[in-house]
């Protein structure tokens, strides 16, 4: 037992006070989520830019509150109404920096656009004209609507009547993927694999180097009390690791909102440490130097991390792509984190990972057994 | 005390591939003797001292240490001996007194123990002072307050010296006749000559794989009618260059 202990505590030591290892497997991933968590905040609400030329009476004369309602999803700029602001906003439609370009036929009275705030009052109609872009069919969609909506909306307002049916809408309380719910389980499941791969296989061909394997088989201690330890300290790290990530993405900026059952993270994280320790294992047993066992378990673990959509989604991967990737212990580890983070899953998505893991581990493990040397020679 | 021998080994076989690494070794080294074996470059020590200390299964042959049988892996016996392999031979980032501390676990060898086993390899003031910083002299003081940490009787040191300037080697001398004056039994290998013939009751000369000669310094000389130690290797050896 005090070999076991104090094992652990040789390791987890070593591994703390290695800068590299730390920054590596604690700091890196987290600058990533800061990052991409910051980066991809307000994308879902990617709001319709439009340029208002002129004046155009149903936009000028929408009431605040309304005014204030669209602000998420439409953004408008005014400019003149000259001929050269017209030309100058459709050229800006065309190089697609703006979605659209609204403005008003000379037909109607001038004189409403100057009453500002007289609202439905407002009793002369007009020809409301927008541009859009046909090189990204559903922006412009979504612009055609918006706008038609308001042109719609001022339209009733003018016949004074009471509108005969509306439209209640509503949000779903979010099973849709949002950046940080994708982000989260993705970058976490990264970083424990790194960490797990680097420093099984790191740890594996140092103490061969050194012959601290040959000076510990020369020690009453048993082979369990090594194996343990490391083990121990690497689960320790994975859960040090997704404590960190799950603080900072749950903090109000990122607005990870966790689900029912998100503590079966926990055995899905510790599980798939084991899975990737065996991964460490064999790339350890296999690399003879130090160098070679970081540059193996680097060309293992990212392209498994870009492959397994831990960066970004696959949903419009190749299906090749996607066949393989249901090979990588680290695609259905952040699939299942994902699901019991924020989409309200429980045992029936983590178990079969649990499990899938475990095998995965096992099967590995003998792999690395099988060509396993005390020595470098 | 138990007179059965510190080590007795006979007919060490150990072949790699088509090369016979070890080719029929017999030692008996008695308790309390400070015996040396040497040899050049791929004579075969390294190899018989790992069948000796049972790292590594012979394909023939068997050696007991203590009276007890090295192979297969006997955690009782591995409590009574010491085993230096190399002076790198430390964890990653650990300061001296770590190091020993936690070798010093292993064998449920208490902190205080640990402590004063650093202490009398002189590396107190050093025992906040990771691995690496440590100067090559102090290094391998670390490394066999290490092997000695559990108080063992018999200790295995490879090439304690190597890569010592003359004052660190000098030192290091005096701790090892320290530590067999206190009854240990000391087994090392080592190339220099000078070292074998100032510390060691016995020498096993060793070359292809066996043993060519096995005395005491003085006695070797004399038998050869040369002038060291050093003389009577290469006499026993030859002089060719071995890489």
């Amino acid at each position: 037992m005090t070999g076991f202990v104090s094992l652990s505590r040789a390791m987890a030591l070593g591994l703390l006070r290695d800068r590299a290892a730390v920054f590596f497997t604690l700091v890196f991933p987290l600058m990533f989520l800061l990052l991409f968590g910051a980066l991809f905040k307000d994308t879902s609400a990617n709001a319709v830019k439009i340029v208002q030329v002129g004046s155009v009476a149903v936009f000028d004369e929408l009431p605040d509150v309304e005014r204030e309602r669209l602000r998420p999803v439409l953004e408008i700029e005014r400019t003149s109404g000259s001929k050269a602001a017209l030309e100058q906003a459709l050229e800006k439609v065309r190089t697609g920096e703006v979605d659209g370009v609204v403005y008003q036929r000379e037909t109607g009275s001038r004189g409403s656009a100057d009453a500002a705030g007289s609202g439905a009052a407002a009793g002369a109609g007009g020809q409301v004209e927008l541009r859009v872009s046909a090189a990204d069919p559903a922006k412009a969609g979504s612009v055609r609507s918006i706008v038609s909506s308001i042109v719609q909306e001022v339209n009733l307002r003018a016949t004074g009547q009471p509108p005969r049916y509306t439209l209640g809408t509503d949000r779903v309380e979010d099973k849709s993927v949002q950046a940080i719910q994708f982000l989260t389980p993705g970058l976490l499941g990264w970083a424990v694999a790194m960490g797990a791969v680097f420093g099984t296989a790191y740890n594996l061909v140092s103490w061969r180097k050194k012959r601290i394997l040959r000076r510990l088989w020369l020690a009453p201690v048993g082979a369990g009390s090594v194996v343990g330890a490391r083990i121990g300290v690497n689960l320790a790290l994975a859960l040090a690791q997704t404590a960190i990530f799950l603080a900072v993405a749950t903090l109000p900026y990122y607005g990870l909102q966790l689900s029912g059952d998100w503590w079966l993270c926990v055995p899905l994280i510790l599980s798939a440490t084991l899975a990737f320790m065996s991964i460490g294992l064999v790339v350890g047993a296999w690399a003879k130097t130090e160098e070679a066992a970081n540059g193996l378990a680097q060309l293992i673990v990212l392209p498994m991390a870009f492959l397994s959509g831990s960066f970004f989604p696959l949903d419009s991967a190749p299906e090749w792509v996607q066949t393989i990737s249901r090979f990588l212990p680290l695609r259905h580890l952040a699939d299942a984190l994902q699901g019991v983070l924020s989409r309200g899953e429980s045992w029936a998505t983590a178990l079969p990972v649990i499990g899938g893991m475990l095998l995965f581990g096992a099967v590995l493990t003998l792999v690395a057994r099988s060509m396993f040397r005390w020595d470098t020679a | 005390m138990d007179q059965t021998p510190a080590i007795m080994a006979e007919g060490l076989r150990k072949r790699y591939g088509d090369v016979a690494a070890v080719d029929g070794v017999s030692l008996e080294v008695g308790r309390g003797e400070f015996y040396g074996i040497l040899g050049p470059n791929g004579a075969g020590k390294t190899t018989t001292m790992e069948m000796l200390e049972g790292l590594r299964r012979p394909d023939e042959g068997a050696a007991r240490l203590l009276g007890e049988p090295s192979w297969p892996r006997d955690p009782r016996l591995l409590r009574r001996i010491g085993v230096q392999l190399q002076a790198s031979a430390f964890f990653e980032k650990l300061t001296a007194r770590e190091q020993i501390r936690t070798f010093g676990a292993l064998y449920g060898v208490p902190a205080e123990a640990a402590d004063a086993m650093l202490a009398k390899v002189g590396l107190t003031e050093k025992a906040g002072v990771r691995d690496d910083q440590l100067s090559g002299g102090q290094a391998q003081r670390l490394s066999i307050a290490c092997a000695l940490v559990h108080d063992p009787e018999l200790v295995f040191l490879d090439e304690p010296t190597t890569g010592l300037d003359p004052q660190a080697r000098r030192n290091l001398w005096d701790l090892l006749r320290t530590i067999n004056a206190e009854g240990r039994t000391v087994v090392l290998t080592t190339h220099y000559m000078d070292e074998a013939q100032q510390l060691c009751d016995r020498v096993a000369v060793m070359d292809h794989g066996r043993v060519l000669r096995v005395g005491a310094p003085a006695a070797l000389i004399e038998e050869l009618g040369v002038e060291s130690l050093e003389d009577v290797f290469l006499a026993l050896t030859g002089r060719e260059y071995r890489g």
